[in-house]
C-alpha cells in the first residue's frame, strides 16, 4: 500500500515542480516583482517549448539528434523580419486587430519557411545518416553552419531590429506589478500552440502514431504504419515550430541576429535532458522550469544567472537520472 | 501432402544474418490456411528470427517468402502488415504510455473500431475492458499479453505470428491465454505460434515444425509429435511429459 503511494507520488512529482518553484519564489522576491518575473518566466518557457518540442520528438521518433535545429529558429526569425517590413503600416497602426494580424502573418510565414527548409534538410541530409549517430552530429553541425552563413549572405551580418507592434509595446499594470503586453500575447500564443500540439498528439490517430513510434518504432511499423513518412512530417512540424519560436523570440528581444538560434541551443538541450529525451510532456515541464529559474535567479543572484540552468539540470538528474518523464522503452 | 492452395505462407531456403552471424540457414516452412502451426525448438534455434524475418523486421539474405501467392521477401514491414499479417513479439510490443484503448485503436483500420471485432476481443479478455482507459504500462504481465493478442485480432487478419505468448505468466494466466488461442483456432484463424509450453503447444497446434540451428529439422502433425516421446527426445532434447 505504502509502495503504491510512493509510486504515485513519484509519478506526480514532476508535474508539481513548476508550481512549487513559483510558490517558493514568492517569499524570496516579494509579490510585485514576483508576478512580473513569473509571467516573464512562463513566456520564456513556452517560447523555449516551441523550439524544444520539435527536437525532442525528432530524437524520440528516429534517434536523430539534430544539432542544426537552431538554424531553423534563425530562419524563422529572419523570415519574420522580411514579412513584417512590408507590413510596417499594420504594425505601426494603433489598432490591436491590425497588429495581431501582422503578427499572425509573420508567424505563419516563419513556420512555413522553416518547415519547408526542414523538408529539404531531411531529404538531403538527415536521410543519409539514419542509425549513424556520429555522422549525424557532424553533418547536422555542418548543416547549421551552412544555413547560418546563407542567412548572413541573404540578410547581411548586422543585427536587424524587429520592433514590436504599436499596441504591444506598453505594459499592463496589476496592482504594484507591471507586465509587458507583448509577453502576455506571446504567452497566449505559446500556450495555444502547446495545447493544439497536445490535442493533436492525444486526440488524432496520427498523433497516437507519433507517440507510439517514440516508444517502439518497430512495433508501430509492424502495425502497418510507415514510420519514415511519419518522421518526415514530424521533422517538418518540428522545424516549423522552431521557426515560430524564432519569430516570437526575435520579437521578444526586439532584434534579430544570425546567432539568435545558437543563443537558445544550450537552453534547448538542457530542457530536453531535464524533461527526458523524446518526452513532449517532460519537455513542457522542463521549458517552464528553465524559463522560471532563469528569471528568478537573474533577479535574486545575477552572478549565478549563467549557471543556474546547468545547476537545475544537475539537481534534476541527481533525482531522476533519465529526466523527469523518460520514455520507458528506449 | 499439402496442396499449394492450402498454403498461406511459405518460406523456401531462407537465410538471415544478424550482424556478422548467420542465424537462419535455409529455413523451409509452410503454414496452412485455417491451421495453427507450432514452431518449436531449443533456445537460440532461430524461432524468433524466423518470425521477424517473415515480418520484414530482419531482412532475409537469401531465399523466398511467399504469402498467399505474393512474394514478400523484399517488402517493407508496414506493407507486410497491411497484407493482413499481425505480429505479437516476445516482448509484447505494448505502448506503455498509451492507454489500452489507444493501443487497440492503433491496430484498427482508418474507420476505427468495428463493434463486432471489439466485442470479440473484450469477450476473450474481459480484463481489458476494466483497464480500458489505464496506461498499458500499468498492466500486469498477463494483461499486457492479452492486450498484445487483442491488438492482433481487433481487426480481421489473415495470419497471426505469435512469439512465446505464455512466457513468464502464472498458470492461471496461461490457461486463460490458451483458451483464447483455442477460440482463435476454432474460428479457423491461421496462426504461426512459437511456444515453449508443450501443454499449450499440444492443445493448440495442428501442425508442427521443429527448428534447430537455423534449419527446419522436422515437420508434421502436432498430435503425432505429442504422442512420440522418442521423437521429442531426438528433436527437442526432452519429452513433453517431463517438460510439463
Amino acid at each position: 500500500m505504502s509502495e503504491n503511494w510512493r509510486d504515485r507520488l513519484q509519478r506526480c512529482a514532476p508535474y508539481a515542480l513548476a508550481p512549487l518553484v513559483i510558490l517558493a519564489a514568492l517569499p524570496a522576491i516579494g509579490p510585485g516583482p514576483w508576478a512580473t518575473l513569473t509571467l516573464a518566466g512562463l513566456t520564456m518557457g513556452v517560447m523555449l517549448f516551441l523550439v524544444a518540442s520539435g527536437l525532442t520528438l525528432i530524437f524520440g521518433l528516429m534517434d536523430v539528434l539534430n544539432f542544426a535545429h537552431a538554424a531553423f529558429v534563425t530562419v524563422g526569425a529572419y523570415v519574420a523580419v522580411s514579412v513584417l517590413r512590408p507590413l510596417a503600416g499594420w504594425t505601426a497602426a494603433q489598432s490591436l486587430t491590425l497588429n495581431l494580424i501582422a503578427l499572425l502573418v509573420a508567424l505563419i510565414a516563419a513556420a512555413a519557411a522553416s518547415g519547408a527548409l526542414g523538408f529539404v534538410f531531411e531529404r538531403l541530409i538527415i536521410r543519409q545518416v539514419y542509425g549513424a549517430p556520429l555522422r549525424q552530429i557532424l553533418i547536422t553541425i555542418g548543416g547549421l553552419t551552412v544555413i547560418e552563413q546563407l542567412v548572413i549572405v541573404i540578410w547581411g551580418p548586422q543585427a536587424i531590429p524587429l520592433p514590436r507592434p504599436a499596441s504591444l509595446r506598453g505594459s499592463v499594470f496589476f496592482g504594484s506589478s507591471s507586465i509587458e503586453t507583448y509577453r502576455l500575447v506571446a504567452l497566449c500564443v505559446g500556450l495555444s500552440v502547446a495545447v493544439a500540439m497536445q490535442l493533436f498528439l492525444t486526440r488524432t490517430r496520427l498523433g497516437l502514431v507519433v507517440r507510439a513510434g517514440v516508444e517502439n518504432r518497430e512495433m508501430i511499423q509492424a502495425l502497418g504504419y510507415n514510420i519514415r513518412r511519419v518522421f518526415v512530417g514530424v521533422f517538418m512540424a518540428g522545424t516549423a515550430l522552431a521557426g515560430m519560436g524564432g519569430m516570437m523570440w526575435g520579437q521578444y528581444q526586439a532584434v534579430v541576429g544570425s546567432q539568435i538560434g545558437d543563443s537558445m541551443t544550450i537552453l534547448v538541450f538542457i530542457i530536453l535532458i531535464i524533461g527526458g529525451l523524446g518526452s513532449v510532456s517532460g519537455c513542457f515541464i522542463g521549458a517552464i522550469l528553465v524559463g522560471l529559474t532563469s528569471n528568478y535567479v537573474d533577479f535574486l543572484a545575477p552572478k549565478l544567472a549563467l549557471g543556474s540552468n546547468v545547476l537545475l539540470m544537475a539537481l534534476i538528474l541527481l533525482w531522476q537520472p533519465r529526466g523527469l518523464l523518460p520514455i520507458s522503452e528506449q | 501432402m499439402i496442396g499449394a492452395g492450402d498454403t498461406l505462407l511459405r518460406l523456401d531456403g531462407v537465410y538471415t544474418d544478424i550482424g556478422r552471424y548467420r542465424i537462419l540457414h535455409g529455413v523451409d516452412l509452410a503454414v496452412r490456411r485455417g491451421r495453427v502451426t507450432m514452431l518449436l525448438g531449443r533456445n537460440g534455434a532461430g524461432k524468433t528470427t524466423t518470425l521477424r524475418t517473415i515480418m520484414g523486421l530482419w531482412r532475409a539474405r537469401r531465399g523466398d517468402i511467399v504469402f498467399d501467392g505474393q512474394a514478400i521477401t523484399a517488402m517493407q514491414t508496414p506493407r507486410i502488415a497491411r497484407l493482413g499479417i499481425a505480429y505479437v513479439p516476445e516482448n509484447m510490443g505494448i505502448f506503455g504510455r498509451l492507454t489500452v484503448r489507444e493501443n487497440l485503436f492503433l491496430a484498427t483500420a482508418p474507420r476505427g473500431f468495428a463493434q463486432q471485432d471489439l466485442d470479440r476481443v473484450l469477450e476473450s479478455f474481459p480484463a481489458l475492458k476494466l483497464k480500458w482507459d489505464c496506461a498499458a504500462g500499468s498492466l500486469s504481465g498477463g494483461q499486457k499479453q492479452m492486450l498484445a493478442i487483442g491488438r492482433a485480432i481487433v481487426e480481421q487478419r489473415r495470419l497471426l505470428l505469435v512469439d512465446e505468448p505464455t512466457k513468464g505468466l502464472s498458470p492461471a494466466m496461461v490457461d486463460q491465454l490458451a483458451a483464447a488461442l483455442l477460440q482463435l483456432k476454432s474460428e479457423q484463424t491461421s496462426i504461426l505460434l512459437v511456444e515453449q509450453n508443450f501443454q499449450v503447444a499440444e492443445a493448440v497446434g495442428d501442425d508442427v515444425a521443429v527448428i534447430d540451428e537455423g534449419r527446419i529439422i522436422h515437420t508434421g502433425d502436432m498430435a503425432m509429435l505429442a504422442a512420440d516421446e522418442a521423437l521429442q527426445h531426438r528433436l527437442l532434447g526432452l519429452s513433453m511429459a517431463t517438460a510439463l
